[in-house]
């Protein structure tokens, strides 16, 4: 079985969102771009599942749509472990478009497992994971949070209001992970590193799709108004506050 | 043409999600002349089902057939592309749920339909369709058009208003023509009943690494439990083991957006800022004046927090019995 997990490009999570004078990209000087948070735990749960398939998982593959920008990122997941990548060239501007260029690699390349983050950091779509599968018309299971293989079959928890449920699930599929998937993301040690230079990336240019949204405009929230303070000892002042003023209670 | 809203249930119960979701439509039909079709799908009572009607549902397609209750988004999508088809429908609001999050990006590719999603208010035009969706985990908001003749929309949980505007209505048992033939088969669902859940409480009391130790929790659930609130934690405190990670809330965790957030010992970094600041009010209470949170909060407490939780427990409980 081969494993594709998607890897997207964000701006690290401490950056400041800055727009250029019309409003409508990222201002993205002296922005620090890092693999999607949840990528890298589905990451590291693929080379994790993989070591412990004996085998059976021959190998972890890495796809990011976007530019060549984007190649630091993707050269961090080889350097995390993953075995070989791909790069589909192109702006990654919505999620209907990255979805059908990674389910045109998956579905040429025979991968059984695909993995996806729950969202981008950026966009907020929680988009692509599903739209990949519909593409493919396979499976997907959203909100997943365990990811175990047990005597070759899959075993999935995936979260629902107030719980989990414990799912077992047929290849090939769409997995889109969140918090749970695996304790701490992995780190590239100096030997990963090393490696991961002559590592291949395979770079191909993207098939066509029609344009269903268009992003007009960004716009940032309004300034918030000063936080008024209450006295430590007045938090009957604070409940009248919640009930009087801001009606909440 | 017509509007389809697809409802969520839990208990034979209609979630708060699929008023919101009503009301949204009704929106919109009040713009286009579209009129909304509510789907159902699960064991739910016409009575129950009837009240959909009251926030501008006018026709109800209820599916209520035992092997359908086992969620699998790909069957799903496949059982509202069907229903679409005959309601002639080319407008699609989910909840941003696990469940819209799940169903609504298939239904685009399928439909050819443009996703907006995540979306906090009503269209700011109906033809096209433009939206205002919530992107950089709250840092910014984007403005979204439709260029695709269908379109599907996805809206945050508790930011957008339930409104009454009472229709006639017609309910239709409705048998799929579709099989279902999941690729998921669920095992066993580990469900805790009479919890509060915490991505639907009006109310969230969260507690951050100020707080010291697990131990010292007592006050936050006594808290919890006089508001009827979720509880909720930093990502820190889950990581200790504190708390369970469930409660984790924040960029990486839990997207929480109540009436009321309450952050006790949490200093406000900017990933903890990320799930919260859908909130409708923020309140907290840290003992540095300088702690980032009172930039987001709309009100604040200086103080200890060992000193000022039991005292605002006991002005809740003032508050709830007069
Ligand atoms: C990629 C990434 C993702 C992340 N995702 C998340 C996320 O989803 N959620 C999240 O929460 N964090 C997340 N973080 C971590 C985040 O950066 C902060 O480290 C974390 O939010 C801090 O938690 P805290 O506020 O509980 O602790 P601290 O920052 O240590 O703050 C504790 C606060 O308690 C106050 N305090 C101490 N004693 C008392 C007392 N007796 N009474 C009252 N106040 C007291 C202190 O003044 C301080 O303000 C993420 C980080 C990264 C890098
Ligand atoms: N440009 C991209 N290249 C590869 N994968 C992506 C890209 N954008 C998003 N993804 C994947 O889709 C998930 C959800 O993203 P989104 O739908 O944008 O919120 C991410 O966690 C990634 O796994």
């Amino acid at each position: 079985m081969k494993i594709l997990v998607c890897i997207g490009n964000v701006p690290d999570t401490t950056t400041k969102i800055r727009f250029d004078a019309d409003m409508k990209n990222l201002d993205t000087n002296g922005v620090q771009w890092v693999i999607n948070p949840w990528d890298e735990l589905a990451l590291t749960r693929a080379l994790e599942i993989k070591e412990q398939s004996g085998g059976k998982i021959e190998k972890v593959s890495v796809i990011n749509v976007g530019k060549a920008d984007a190649e630091p990122t993707i050269r961090k997941a080889l350097a995390i472990g993953a075995d070989d990548a791909f790069r589909i060239d192109a702006d990654p501007i919505d999620s209907y478009f990255i979805a059908a260029q990674i389910a045109e690699i998956a579905k040429q390349e025979n991968y059984d497992i695909i993995f996806a983050g729950k969202e981008s950091s950026d966009f907020n779509g929680a988009n692509v994971g599903s739209m990949i599968a519909e593409f493919m018309d396979i499976t997907s299971v959203s909100a997943v949070t365990t990811f175990d293989l047990v005597d070759g079959n899959i075993n999935l928890k995936r979260e629902i209001d107030g719980g989990k449920e414990t799912i077992i699930v047929d290849t090939p599929f769409v997995a889109i992970v969140q918090k749970g998937i695996c304790i701490n993301p992995r780190i590239a040690a100096m030997r990963g590193i090393m490696m991961a230079r002559t590592k291949p990336i395979k770079v191909s240019a993207p098939v066509e799709t029609e344009v269903l949204v268009e992003c007009q405009t960004f716009d940032l929230p309004e300034p918030k108004a000063a936080c008024k303070m209450i006295e430590p000892e007045n938090t009957d002042k604070l409940v009248e506050l919640l009930h009087g003023e801001a009606k909440v209670i | 043409m017509s509007i389809i809203v697809f409802t969520e249930n839990r208990n034979g119960k209609l979630k708060k999600n699929s008023f919101e979701a009503v009301s949204y439509a009704a929106v919109i039909s009040a713009n286009t002349s579209k009129p909304v079709v509510a789907i159902s799908v699960g064991n739910v009572d016409n009575d129950e089902l009837s009240k959909l009607a009251k926030y501008g549902a006018s026709k109800i397609v209820a599916v209520n057939d035992q092997k359908w209750l086992d969620h699998d988004s790909r069957e799903y999508t496949k059982l509202i592309a069907e229903i679409a088809e005959k309601e002639n429908a080319d407008t699609f609001v989910f909840s941003h749920s696990n469940m819209g999050k799940a169903i609504a990006p298939r239904l685009s590719v399928r439909m050819k339909a443009g996703l907006l999603s995540g979306v906090v208010a009503t269209p700011v035009s109906f033809n096209p369709i433009a939206v205002k969706r919530k992107t950089y985990n709250g840092g910014a908001f984007q403005l979204v058009t439709v260029k695709s003749a269908k379109s599907v929309i996805t809206i945050n949980p508790n930011s957008c208003s339930i409104v009454e505007k009472p229709v006639d209505v017609n309910i239709e048992a409705y048998t799929p023509q579709t099989a279902y033939n999941a690729g998921t088969k669920v095992q066993a669902a580990d469900v805790v009943t009479g919890k509060v859940i915490l991505t639907e409480a009006p109310i969230v009391v969260s507690g951050g690494r100020g707080l010291k130790s697990g131990d010292n929790w007592g006050q936050l659930e006594e808290l919890a439990t006089v508001l009827d609130a979720g509880l909720a934690c930093s990502r820190p405190v889950s990581d200790e083991g504190w708390r369970s990670h469930e409660e984790h809330v924040g960029q990486t965790g839990k997207i929480v957006a109540p009436d009321l957030y309450i952050a006790i010992g949490i200093s406000g970094a900017i990933q903890h800022i990320g799930g919260v600041s859908g909130s409708k009010v923020i309140v907290a209470v840290d003992k540095d004046k300088d702690a980032p949170i009172f930039k987001y909060a709309d009100y604040g407490i200086v103080g200890d927090a060992f000193d000022v939780v039991p005292r605002l427990v006991e002005s809740f409980k003032k508050f709830k019995n007069s």
